[in-house]
């Protein structure tokens, strides 16, 4: 009887705890090939479930020579994801030999561990962004959180799924030039911090081509509230609040 | 029988500096039957010959596909080749299920150099008593390599293993200089070319040798008998013509029915 009452004490102990929610996490993400590469961009904020908590968090980074990775969701699973992506970038350095990971691997490889992890119920709790131009190739793809991957011209996570790609959709081009991009991207990132709680007006906007990666310093876009429909916020929303 | 008292083991150096087990191992290769390859820029090919161990059986398969990219074959024991052709595709499946991209061929060349070094230095071990040359296309362009027992790999143009192999060198060593800028019928010839001086005066079929090739937009591949035997023919029928052109005349009719193309 002892015996077993310990036993049953041990399981418990030993038992883990997985991630079940999120605790800090990001916003939307959004990308989109250009005409000379891909361009990224994304708001610096740091949500304590609805407390932005912290506001100079970097959600855009660079992986290897060719790629560019963007995250929303838990900030401290993106953290281990680069871990895993700078030792995977290490030991392909180590072969020495010129072959190179591309964004199209590093994208595969992402969509791999995001599947693995969802398959062992503990997912990584992000919606990934990964584009990269390697060999004049550009290539924009997302992973989300449970391994779902696809590719894309302009892609975006969570909330700039509903608010940014319709605008992209709309406004996108083949040949859309870096300054045409950049005011795009601008354009859907002010509607999200309109619409979207946890946006911030602190952005980064990324860009890499076959020269090489470029990061934006922070900075922050015009805001006008004082648009009519924010007036009276309640008005086209009868039965709300 | 015993050679020396450093025969024992592998990892036991002679005062020469030598590891004779795995000197042995090379030796090996050597008995086999002969494999070439040789490449342009765009494309490899192997070809190698099959000889049957009795008449009554079928000869044992020394050309193997590793993935879409890459292509290997092997001189020495066969077992063996089998064993690392095993390994070459699972890791050629793995890199393409975690990366969805091919393997570089580099990469592949030394994880199974890396392999065969491992079995030079345990002492309950034995070296892989096979040679490979490995054919493959990647981002780099072609490439064709030889990886021996030693752990040691090398990249070639043009490269021949196996029984009487020094003759398919000695004949690619005279044109290799031109290979980069074959097409791929040239390259096929000149395999089947080296292929023939490796069997010294014994007359060339297609159903002894195997040609495979690898390039671009061209996956790995056996190519088929039947164009092997045309190519063999093509060869032969000028060949015997430009003897025959040397014999005098009353001899030609002898020459040329020898040629009839249909012994297969």
């Amino acid at each position: 009887m002892e015996m077993a009452a310990v036993k049953d004490s041990a399981i418990l102990e030993s038992g883990t705890e997985r991630t079940l929610y999120p605790y800090v996490t990001g916003t939307s993400v959004i990308g989109m090939k250009y005409k000379d590469g891909v361009i990224l961009a994304a708001d610096m904020g740091g949500s304590y479930g609805s407390t932005l908590r912290y506001k100079s968090v970097e959600r855009i980074k660079h992986i290897g020579k060719h790629s560019l990775l963007g995250a929303s969701g838990e900030i401290s699973d993106f953290q281990e994801i680069l871990r895993y992506l700078d030792e995977l970038i290490l030991y392909d350095n180590m072969w020495d030999d010129g072959n190179s990971l591309g964004p199209k691997e590093v994208h595969n490889y992402l969509t791999r561990v995001m599947y693995n992890r969802r398959n062992k119920f503990n997912p990584l709790w992000n919606s990934l962004v990964l584009g990269g131009v390697k060999n004049g190739q550009k290539y924009l793809g997302m992973v989300g959180m449970i391994g779902t991957h696809f590719e894309d011209n302009h892609v975006a996570t969570g909330f700039g799924n509903h608010l940014a790609r319709p605008i992209l959709r709309a406004e996108w081009r083949e040949d859309i030039s870096f300054e045409e991009a950049v005011k795009l991207l601008e354009k859907c990132l002010l509607v999200l911090l309109y619409r979207d709680r946890s946006a911030i007006n602190k952005f980064q906007i990324a860009k890499i081509t076959d020269e090489g990666v470029t990061i934006s310093q922070p900075y922050a876009l015009k805001t006008n509230w004082g648009f009519s429909a924010f007036q009276n916020p309640s008005k086209g929303a009868e039965g709300s609040w | 029988m015993f050679r020396n008292q450093y025969d024992t083991d592998v990892t036991t150096w002679s005062p020469a500096g030598r590891l004779f087990q795995v000197e042995y191992a090379m030796e090996a290769v050597k008995q086999g039957a002969a494999a070439v390859g040789l490449r342009s820029t765009s494309h490899v090919v192997l070809a190698t010959v099959n000889k049957a161990a009795s008449d009554l059986s079928s000869h044992q398969r020394k050309v193997f596909k590793i993935d879409d990219h890459i292509g290997v074959a092997i001189a020495g024991l066969t077992a063996d080749g089998r064993v690392l052709s095993r390994y070459l595709r699972n890791e050629c499946i793995n890199h393409s299920f975690v990366y969805e991209s091919p393997l570089p061929v580099s990469r592949l060349v030394v994880r199974l150099a890396d392999k065969a070094q491992v079995c030079t230095q345990r002492s309950w071990k034995r070296p892989y008593g096979v040679g490979l040359l490995v054919a493959g296309l990647d981002e780099t362009g072609a490439h064709l390599y030889y990886n021996c027992p030693s752990g040691n790999y090398f990249e070639y143009q043009a490269f021949a293993i196996g029984s009487r192999s020094q003759a398919a060198k000695t004949y690619m060593e005279r044109r290799f200089e031109a290979f980069n800028n074959y097409s791929r019928d040239e390259l096929i010839k000149d395999a089947i070319f080296a292929i023939r001086e490796t069997l010294q005066g014994e007359k060339l079929t297609s159903s002894i040798c195997t040609v495979a090739i690898v390039g671009i937009g061209e996956p790995f591949h056996m190519i088929d008998q039947k164009i092997i035997q045309e190519v063999i023919d093509s060869v032969e029928i000028k060949e015997d013509a430009a003897a025959a052109a040397d014999q005098a005349p009353a001899q030609d009719d002898d020459k040329s029915s020898e040629a009839a193309p249909m012994d297969i």
